[in-house]
């Protein structure tokens, strides 16, 4: 994405240390500014998620019929195996990682990260992982799911299955990187005056999501080393006719995939929390039990893992334990979802893109995790594990929930990072074309496998095809729908009007600084005046209005 | 203005509740039930979707009307009054889902406990090398080359999986079928009669028991209209244990990634009559006994697994093209084509 | 890949000391590298407590373990290398304690006899894989024993690696003082750090 046309509305201070100054370059360079490091991360991962969708489509178009027509069955496998690993961890991790880069050290009024030179390294470990992943259509893709359980990953193509491990590997450790600084930054960087209790809500989603990252990835790189000796060197960790066990793997997999998705859907919340009381003029509703409830949903993520395992190799007793352990994670998450709405309750709604995303994102996400309490329930769960309605439930949380709350986001902090506002029509066809694309993609899916229809194949009973086509008809709606969005998004960044430091007249600290902020990010050292989220204050008379507070904020500037 | 407010409340609720009800009730979203243990788990279902459904009108609900009645005003550049929290309100949510999810809790607890699945038997695993130790006092596999994978027919239950109900604890099953799988088909044998079979025949009304195992890579044994399902995993045993209830014909679908025809690996069990089932069993050891004394590569064990699929492509709607891709240089090996 | 990752933090914390003055401020907040190391340190104890858990497991569900035909292991020799490791920590900490006190001489032959110790533990190591009278895939017994203690191993490399790189910058005049001593602090951590693994591996692999 070109972005010669970028220019500050504020001439950046005297060059200190570096005179990088606002050159496109600078997005190919190993810079330390966490601004363009979070561009990068943004931009490389939404072109993932294209290559990703691609895959995607791919794997609709060969469903679109009951017969393995479209591409052979082997590569079937690679198509969503590739789609699925794309998508996680070239799209969502990076993707909410790129929005953490850019957002937090601007919101707590730090003048970057804790350790830049590490969170550059963090990013440009992203693109040799994507290409490494990618390389491996070259050689016979990894076709044994995103999961890759053995004896089924050691006992296929070595080299595709070698490049997935090795590439989930470097994408694992840039996560970990990132993870450590985010930790540091936002639990020694803030501005003196802010305590842990007056920091935006993303900060204690990324605190969360960081936390669980640090813990659990490093496990799924100990099972990927064991099974790049299983499938390298022929050792029998997993092998079950030698002695191993690969119902180990499942634990050690799920170990770190389970938080993953937390880790995936986490710093999405805490973005929701930012997005919704801006457009909605009104404070956010229970602060407090958002923040905890991010810490309470990231200590029970940890514990739930055996949930994916259900008809696997997993006595009784401990079926029931990890449903119990599952299903309390409704009731954290309900906190957020309830508060979500009563934020929006009574307030006076900006309808703009960035509020029809984030509502989007509440409604979305909220199927998607009814069916997840669903699929906790063990009885059900035997029924429909491994089916379409799992996939129905994966997209509705991750596609529902991250995507839809990463486009919010994006429209809603697309000013401040390129000075520029984005086109408000286009970005409602763009809302409009992926939520009705989107539910009709998803929704039937889980008619299909209650009734019967097993995920991962590339034939199905016919009894199914009607169905499938109109899955497919919406992929394509889907696929047509990020067109708006993309041709809106470089158009605004290179001539779209300019926008002004804080053109929603939001209260967080990331809007005081000029759009897009200075190299280090506040001229002044930025003040604390008031807490994140005190809209509406002007209402209740004793106090100053908002609008009197930006003014007077803005002449600070 | 505020009795009308308190009415509007209650009538929606109570339309909220009446619909979700109706909704859990008349979703038709689940197929036949052909079990003793489905109709549990279906009603477990529609518990759950009729909460499920109270829960969606109620949130977006909620939504469609803040669109509609607190969007912006044209002009009107003012913030809303400053609610930032309401005590007892949080208290409410962060109750009810406490209780829901209890509540849901207990209650799939009692079903899986009904069906079976606390069967201290079937769910004590001791690890993949039991097995391989009590394999050798099975009784002996009628498949050769086999016999060294195939589940223990009797005694000693090792497995996981769904047991017996509670009820029936202790009892065994009315009948025992041994089920392997493996790329990319399905292997019943009936360790009594010693009849092999590629598709399942069971009576209806009768305690079934499966012993399941797989022979190269994971599957996973799935019949919908059951509602059951349970992994295969090479070298360990695991069991499905249920009663069969509505003849008719019902697929047997591979529920876990297995390779490239894993879609294929598909076939069929049967529920009949016991009178039914008893008959088809003397026509296959007729069979098989005839078989045997002409060539012994009627054995399915003895053939590559393209051959072995032959008899099935109708019911897997695999292609020649596909099938020819299946031919290995030599079977047991693993091939991913 | 671990490696790897070590690696960088631990290059990239280090160009950080070394060029304090690029970010301008992060003089002010001078223990942030080491908050940063730990939190390192607690991602790389999560991968060999998730080996471990794996190692107990295949273990717990073996009904022989290790499984029969399996050569009886030899206890004096790891016995030795164990008290050597343990032993280099204190000798280390040792270093340190010189540092603070403005010693860089005494710092630099600490920290030398440190890593004289740690290659010594991995020669007896390596003098060990040569005689264990087993091969890495005979059963799944060896298998984790080869590559929890190779794991381990690599992780002695890396910090053999760095105690290396703080003796050679401290051939720099000034460059650590009592006042500023990242360099060797964080080396220290790291070193205790493959100490406890290597005392969890050693109860867990040799003596259980
Ligand atoms: C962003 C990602 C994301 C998120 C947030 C979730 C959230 C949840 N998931 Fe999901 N899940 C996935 C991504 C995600 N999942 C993926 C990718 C898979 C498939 C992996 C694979 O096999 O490939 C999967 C699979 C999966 C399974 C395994 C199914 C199987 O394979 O058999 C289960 C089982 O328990 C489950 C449960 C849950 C639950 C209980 C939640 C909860 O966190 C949801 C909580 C939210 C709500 C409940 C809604 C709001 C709450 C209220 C309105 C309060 C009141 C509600 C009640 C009292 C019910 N998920
Ligand atoms: C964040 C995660 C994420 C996202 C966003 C998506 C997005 C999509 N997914 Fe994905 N999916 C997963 C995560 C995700 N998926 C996971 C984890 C699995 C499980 C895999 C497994 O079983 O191992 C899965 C599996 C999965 C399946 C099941 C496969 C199977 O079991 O056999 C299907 C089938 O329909 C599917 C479809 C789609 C579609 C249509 C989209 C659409 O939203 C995509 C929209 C399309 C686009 C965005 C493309 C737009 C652009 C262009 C078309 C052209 C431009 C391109 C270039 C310039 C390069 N996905
Ligand atoms: Cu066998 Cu899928
Ligand atoms: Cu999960």
């Amino acid at each position: 994405m070109t972005t010669a046309g970028i220019e500050t509305t504020v001439k950046p201070p005297e060059p200190h240390g570096e005179s990088d100054g606002n050159n496109w370059r600078k997005y190919f360079s190993f810079s330390t500014d966490h601004k363009v490091i979070g561009i990068q991360y943004l931009v490389t991962s939404f072109l993932f998620y294209l290559i990703g969708g691609l895959l995607a489509e791919g794997v609709r178009v060969e469903l679109a019929t009951p017969d393995p027509d479209f591409v052979d069955p082997q590569l079937y496998n690679g198509l969503f195996t590739v789609h699925a690993t794309v998508m996680i961890f070239l799209w969502i991790v990076p993707g909410t990682a790129g929005f953490a880069n850019y957002v937090i050290p601007l919101a707590i009024g730090a003048k970057d990260m804790a350790f830049p030179r590490l969170n550059a390294v963090g990013f440009w470990l992203i693109p040799p992982g994507g290409i490494l992943l990618l390389s491996s259509f070259f050689v016979g893709a990894p076709g044994a799911g995103w999961t890759s359980y053995p004896p089924l990953s050691v006992v296929g193509d070595k080299a595709g299955q070698l490049l997935w491990i090795l590439s989930v590997l470097v994408l694992g450790t840039s996560s970990i990187l990132g993870a450590i600084n985010f930790l540091s930054t936002i639990l020694k960087m803030r501005i003196p005056d802010m305590e842990l209790n007056d920091m935006p809500l993303f900060c204690w989603a990324m605190l969360a999501a960081s936390a669980l990252i640090l813990v659990s990835t490093p496990v799924l790189a100990g099972a990927l080393i064991l099974l790049c000796f299983d499938l390298m060197a022929g050792t029998p960790f997993f092998n079950p006719m030698a002695g191993g066990d690969p119902v180990v793997y499942q634990h050690m997999f799920w170990f770190y995939s389970h938080p993953a998705v937390y880790i995936m859907i986490l710093p999405v919340f805490g973005m929701i929390s930012e997005i919704i009381p801006v457009h909605a003029r009104k404070p956010i509703f229970g602060y407090q039990a958002i923040a905890y409830s991010s810490l309470a949903i990231s200590f029970l993520g940890l514990i739930v893992w055996a949930h994916h395992m259900f008809t696997s190799g997993t006595p009784g007793w401990l079926r029931m334990f990890f449903m119990i352990a599952t299903m309390a994670i409704a009731v954290p998450t309900g906190i957020k979802v309830f508060s979500w709405v009563a934020t929006i309750w009574g307030g006076k709604l900006r309808l703009n893109s960035a509020m029809l995303f984030a509502i989007g994102f509440v409604s979305m996400f909220l199927v998607g995790g009814l069916s997840g309490v669903m699929l906790a329930s063990v009885p059900f769960d035997i029924h429909v594990h491994d089916t379409y309605f799992i996939v129905a439930h994966l997209h509705y949380v991750l596609f529902g929930g991250s995507v839809f709350g990463i486009y919010a986001a994006v429209y809603h902090w697309f000013p401040k990072m390129t000075g520029r506002m984005m086109n408000e029509f286009w970005g409602k066809v763009h809302f409009f074309l992926t939520f009705f694309g989107f539910n009709l993609c998803f929704l039937p899916m889980h008619w299909l496998g209650l009734q019967g229809m097993p995920r991962r194949v590339a034939q199905y009973n016919p009894e199914f095809a009607t169905v499938n086509m109109v899955c497919t008809v919406g992929s394509f709606i889907l696929a047509i729908s990020t067109l708006p969005f993309l041709f809106n998004a470089i158009w605004s960044w290179i001539a779209g009007p300019k926008a002004s430091a804080n053109p929603w007249r939001a209260l967080t600290l990331e809007w005081q600084t000029s759009s897009p902020p200075p190299v280090e990010n506040f001229i002044e050292e930025p003040v604390l005046w008031s807490g994140p989220y005190e809209y509406g204050i002007d209402t209740l008379s004793d106090r100053q209005s908002v609008d009197e507070l930006l003014t007077e904020v803005k002449g600070e500037v | 203005m505020k009795i009308p407010n308190v009415i509007t409340a209650m009538l929606a609720g109570i339309i909220l509740t009446l619909a979700s009800l109706w909704f859990g009730q008349n979703h038709g979203l689940m197929p036949v039930a052909a079990s003793e243990e489905a109709p549990l788990v279906d009603d477990l279902f529609n518990a759950m979707m009729t909460i499920a459904a109270g829960l969606f009108i109620l949130v977006q609900g909620a939504l469609v009307i803040s669109i509609i009645k607190f969007r912006k005003r044209p002009g009107d550049e003012t913030d809303a009054f400053p609610v930032d929290g309401n005590l007892s309100l949080e208290i409410v949510w962060t109750a009810i889902p406490v209780v829901i999810v209890l509540g849901l809790s207990v209650y799939s607890f009692e079903v899986y406990n009904s069906m079976g699945g606390l069967d201290p038997m079937a769910s004590h695993d001791h690890g993949p090398h039991q097995m391989a130790m009590t394999s050798g006092a099975a009784i002996a596999a009628p498949l050769p080359g086999m016999e060294d994978t195939m589940p223990p027919a009797t005694e000693q239950k090792i497995a996981l999986g769904v047991g017996a109900s509670p009820e029936n604890q202790g009892n065994p099953a009315d009948l025992e079928v041994n089920v392997m799988g493996l790329q990319f088909a399905w292997i019943f044998t009936y360790p009594e009669s010693g009849v092999v079979s590629g598709e399942l025949h069971i009576p209806a009304g009768k305690e079934v028991q499966l012993n399941i195992a797989a022979q190269d890579v994971l599957h996973a044994f799935w019949v919908p209209q059951f509602r059951l399902k349970q992994d295969a995993i090479p070298a360990r045993t695991t069991e499905l244990r249920f009663k069969p209830k509505v003849p008719g014909d019902y697929p047997v679908v591979c529920a876990e990634l297995c390779g490239a025809y894993h879609g294929a690996m598909q076939t069929r069990v049967v529920v009949e009559t016991p009178e039914d089932f008893e008959a088809w069993l003397q026509t296959q050891i007729a069979l098989q006994k005839d078989a045997a004394s002409q060539t012994v590569a009627m054995n399915p064990g003895e053939l590559s697994d393209g051959e072995f699929l032959t008899p099935f492509v109708r019911d897997m709607g695999i292609d020649s093209a596909a099938l020819e891709q299946l031919h290995p240089p030599a079977h047991h090996e693993h091939h991913n084509s | 890949m671990q490696g790897s990752a070590i690696e960088t933090s631990q290059t990239t914390l280090d160009m950080q000391h070394g060029h304090g003055h690029a970010g301008g401020h992060h003089e002010a907040h001078p223990d942030h590298r080491i908050f940063g190391i730990v939190l390192f340190l607690i991602a790389e104890s999560m991968i060999f407590l998730g080996l471990f858990a794996a190692y107990l497991t295949f273990r717990a569900v073996s009904p022989e373990w290790p499984p029969e035909g399996t050569p009886e292991m030899e206890l004096l020799l790891p016995g030795i290398n164990t008290i050597i490791l343990i032993s280099s920590s204190f000798v280390m900490n040792q270093g340190n304690a010189a540092i603070k006190k403005n010693n860089v001489g005494g710092l630099r032959a600490w920290f030398g006899a440190t890593a004289l110790m740690g290659v010594v533990f991995l020669c007896g190591q390596l003098y060990e894989y040569f005689h264990t009278g087993f091969g890495l895939t005979d059963n799944i017994f060896t298998s984790t024993f080869y590559v929890l203690t190779g794991f381990h191993g690599l992780h002695v490399c890396f910090g053999l690696m760095l105690i290396l790189a703080v003796m050679w910058r401290s051939l720099k005049a000034d460059r650590y003082s009592s006042a500023s001593h990242f360099g060797p602090e964080a080396a220290e951590l790291y070193w205790h750090f493959v100490d406890v693994v290597w005392i969890v591996l050693f109860l867990i692999l040799y003596l259980l």
